[in-house]
């Protein structure tokens, strides 16, 4: 331990602990600009300096670790005007177009030129005249607007380990782009959207839609259009943040309602669509285990063989070789995440037969709007407008990512908005959220199980086809549904579930950069020939799974995940119905439409492909 | 982006597979490719982030970082001339304004038949000879600005 003092209180900290977090223990405020809880601080801005005793040498107080004796001052005249002129500084570089920026009033920088009474810019201002950059439709670089602190850079290449922005020249001319200044849809860029999430100012942020929405919402008044709009599981924890909640409180009715205010017809719940992914992942799953375990009895070839898979190479599971419907070898790895699977296609294309063929929910839901509910309703589906309202900004990607998101004939899913954007959107039409009464989404596609609303948490995927699977396996259904040990925060999870003896392990990562570890033991086991370690994984690109991810409300810390997970796990926690198959309304669109899970018409709506991709396609 | 035409040579190859463990190897490697191609092409970049499993992004921070590596390719002669304290008091400014003029380019642009191109460098490491220039290995010292269009004549003729 560690005693020293900060402005003259006593502390007593453990070894290493940074000045910094010593005086937040106390709830000293010290002003700060690149620091971020997520990430490893590394000194960018220099606001963060502070003075040790009489020494009028200035430290940072985000890496100078607290030593015993200190006698920290974290405010006195000299600092406040250091600290001043260092966001005058950044200032002199960033335009001051605040009021037309992304990030007016969600900016760090505004609020720290308001809280310093910056008045006049002393300095020249030297504008950097760059292009914005919007190849990939989910993420918008700006790079005028950037104040290089190198957050976006550190989450990319530290936590995502996807390394698609990197700092590029020096000096005056460093800024943040992809290799050889490419542009970023160009590269390995998976459009997680962290880069968008972390950064202070309006230099990356979400590529906004909420215009398109709005012409298509004036068309439903014409009769022109029938918009329709679904809600992930992840949105409905954190979009009252956006309206002062506190995180992880659930407001789903409220949601169903301002989205009826909004002008949308029809309001559904992609946790139904996750209980239809259950559906089919879950036999998915089963299949493939079953077809191993057999194999390995008969002996036809030794399990190792089987369950680390014959499919050698980069071969395609395509979905029109309906007959092979559903079978593959093990491990079965998730895909509702539209930056894994990206992240997958790029890295490790000779993993791609081990992907789940099931579309991610949002898919699902838009196949089924534009097919099953259009007949139903009697209404064209020509006329359609779907929109997803997601946690992320790769599900922008995603609704157009190969020609089987067009499996009703029309884009099944036509735009999609993230949490943050639907924030802006019940704003601007002055709805005033909380004081809207709770209402239900509609019938059939809005009724969910616990199951479905535990996608939106890392562990949750994975949690609700177990559910599943067990009854597929045993016959029987679950006394305890809740598989603890694959919750946590925690960046891998390993877990052995007993299924009536037989025993399924099965791992758990989220943030891009635990992934590499998993596959690697798999590509291990899978070139030594043995058996591999786990039978089924679930994989997430955002720290804590989707309610972390990079579409959802600023200021996402640990604490703010844990919360949005406890909210998750609250509405599981007291649902009628905890398992995807036994939501009555999921039996009711097999029997009337489906047929059965994995059958032709489930194949050609429900189902996908997945394709190697460069990593630079320049 | 300029595409080598060419696979890494034996000689290149070897030397990254000697190096490819070392750490701190990258500006090594980094060096002796430029020497090969006179800059680091695209492709080569990529290979070599493939061979020494880094991501390209991490190579280009530091090709663009240090002023000696280029991504584009240079003329046949490069002038580098001197920035230093020294060349740059006696006037070598003028010496890189006026070389652009006789050339007609800018920055690191080079001349149409490929034969040129300037590259302003930082100490020569021949004070004494101020203002330096160099073309190739060849080291033309006190240069004044009308010795330059003879100076470039001379290389272009070679």
């Amino acid at each position: 331990m560690v005693k020293a003092k900060i402005n003259g209180k006593l502390v007593e900290v453990a070894e290493g602990t940074t000045v910094l977090e010593a005086a937040e223990k106390i709830h000293v405020r010290i002003p700060k600009l690149c620091h971020n809880d997520d990430l490893e601080p590394w000194a960018a801005c220099g606001l963060c300096i502070v003075k040790n005793g009489r020494n009028p040498k200035m430290l940072r107080a985000c890496c100078t670790p607290l030593e015993e004796g200190m006698d920290i001052i974290t405010t006195d005249a000299e600092l406040v005007q250091t600290r001043k002129t260092v966001i005058e500084l950044i200032l002199s570089t960033h335009p001051d177009d605040c009021l037309a920026c992304p990030r007016n009033q969600e900016c760090e920088l505004q609020r720290l030129a308001a809280e310093f009474g910056v008045r006049e810019q002393p300095f020249p201002k030297r504008l950097r005249f760059l292009p914005i950059d919007n190849s990939t439709g989910a993420i918008v670089l700006n790079p005028e607007k950037c104040i290089r602190c190198g957050r976006c850079v550190k989450v990319c290449q530290d936590m995502q380990n996807v390394w698609a922005v990197e700092f590029l020249g020096r000096g005056e001319s460093t800024r943040i782009a992809p290799a050889g200044d490419v542009l970023l849809g160009e590269g390995p860029c998976i459009r997680c959207g962290q880069c968008a999430a972390h950064c202070p100012v309006g230099a990356i942020y979400e590529n906004d839609q909420t215009t398109e929405v709005w012409e298509a919402l004036m068309k439903t008044g014409e009769g022109e259009k029938t918009c329709v709009v679904q809600i992930a599981p992840a949105v409905r924890v954190a979009l009252g943040e956006a309206f002062g909640l506190k995180p992880g409180t659930n407001i789903t009715r409220k949601i169903y309602a301002a989205l009826r205010r909004l002008g949308f017809d029809a309001v559904f719940d992609t946790n139904f669509a996750a209980d239809l992914t259950i559906m089919e992942e879950g036999t998915e799953f089963v299949k493939r285990f079953t077809a191993a375990m057999k194999d390995a009895q008969a002996g036809k070839a030794p399990a190792a063989a089987v369950l680390s898979g014959g499919a050698a190479g980069a071969a395609t599971l395509t979905g029109a070789a309906a007959g092979a419907a559903l079978e593959g070898p093990l491990p079965l790895i998730t895909t509702c995440c539209p930056a894994w699977v990206d992240y997958l296609e790029k890295y490790w294309p000779d993993m791609i037969p081990n992907f789940s063929t099931s579309k991610s929910p949002q898919q699902m839901m838009g196949a089924m709007v534009k097919t099953y509910w259009a007949a139903m309703a009697k209404i064209d589906a020509a006329k359609i407008f779907s929109v997803a309202i997601m946690p992320c900004t790769a599900k922008k990607y995603e609704n157009s990512r190969d020609e089987t998101m067009y499996s009703s004939g029309h884009k099944d899913v036509d735009v999609t908005l993230t949490t943050r954007e639907l924030a802006r959107m019940i704003k601007q039409a002055g709805v005033d959220i909380l004081e809207l009464p709770d209402e239900e989404a509609d019938s059939p596609m809005g009724h969910y199980t616990g199951a479905g609303v535990i996608f939106g948490a890392t562990g949750g995927v994975m949690e609700a086809a177990l559910r599943t699977a067990y009854t597929l396996v045993t016959g029987e259904e679950l006394k305890n549904v809740e598989f603890t040990s694959v919750r946590s925060i925690s960046g891998i999870k390993e877990a052995r579930i007993d299924i009536k003896g037989t025993e399924i392990r099965v791992a758990v990562a989220h943030q891009m950069g635990n992934i590499e570890t998993v596959l690697r033991r798999v590509k291990k086991a899978k070139d030594e020939g043995v058996e591999v370690p786990w039978h089924f994984i679930e994989v997430m690109a955002c720290r804590g799974g989707c309610i972390g991810g990079g579409g959802q409300p600023y200021g996402c810390t640990d604490e703010v995940r844990k919360l949005r997970i406890r909210g998750i796990y609250d509405d599981d926690d007291k649902s009628t119905y905890r398992a995807s198959h036994l939501n009555p309304y999921i039996k009711k669109v097999y029997a009337e439409f489906l047929e059965e899970p994995g059958s032709h018409k489930a194949h050609k709506l429900l189902h996908t492909h997945y394709t190697p991709k460069p990593i630079y396609m320049k | 982006m300029e595409k080598a035409e060419t696979g890494f040579s034996p000689e290149l190859s070897a030397f990254i597979a000697e190096w490819k463990d070392k750490p701190g190897n990258l500006i090594m490697l980094l060096h002796r490719i430029q020497e090969e191609y006179g800059y680091i092409p695209r492709d080569a970049a990529e290979r070599l982030a493939r061979s020494i499993e880094l991501p390209l992004a991490k190579i280009y921070g530091v090709i663009t970082f240090y002023h000696f590596f280029k991504t584009k390719k240079p003329g046949k002669n490069t002038i580098s001339i001197c920035l230093g304290t020294a060349c740059y008091l006696k006037g070598s400014q003028a010496l890189i304004d006026e070389a652009r003029d006789i050339l007609g380019i800018e920055g690191d642009e080079v001349t149409d038949d490929g034969l040129f191109s300037i590259d302003p460098v930082r100490c020569l490491g021949c004070c004494g000879l101020a203002p330096v220039l160099m073309v190739g290995n060849q080291v033309h010292a006190k240069v004044t600005k009308d010795q330059l269009v003879d100076i470039i004549a001379k290389y272009k003729s070679a």
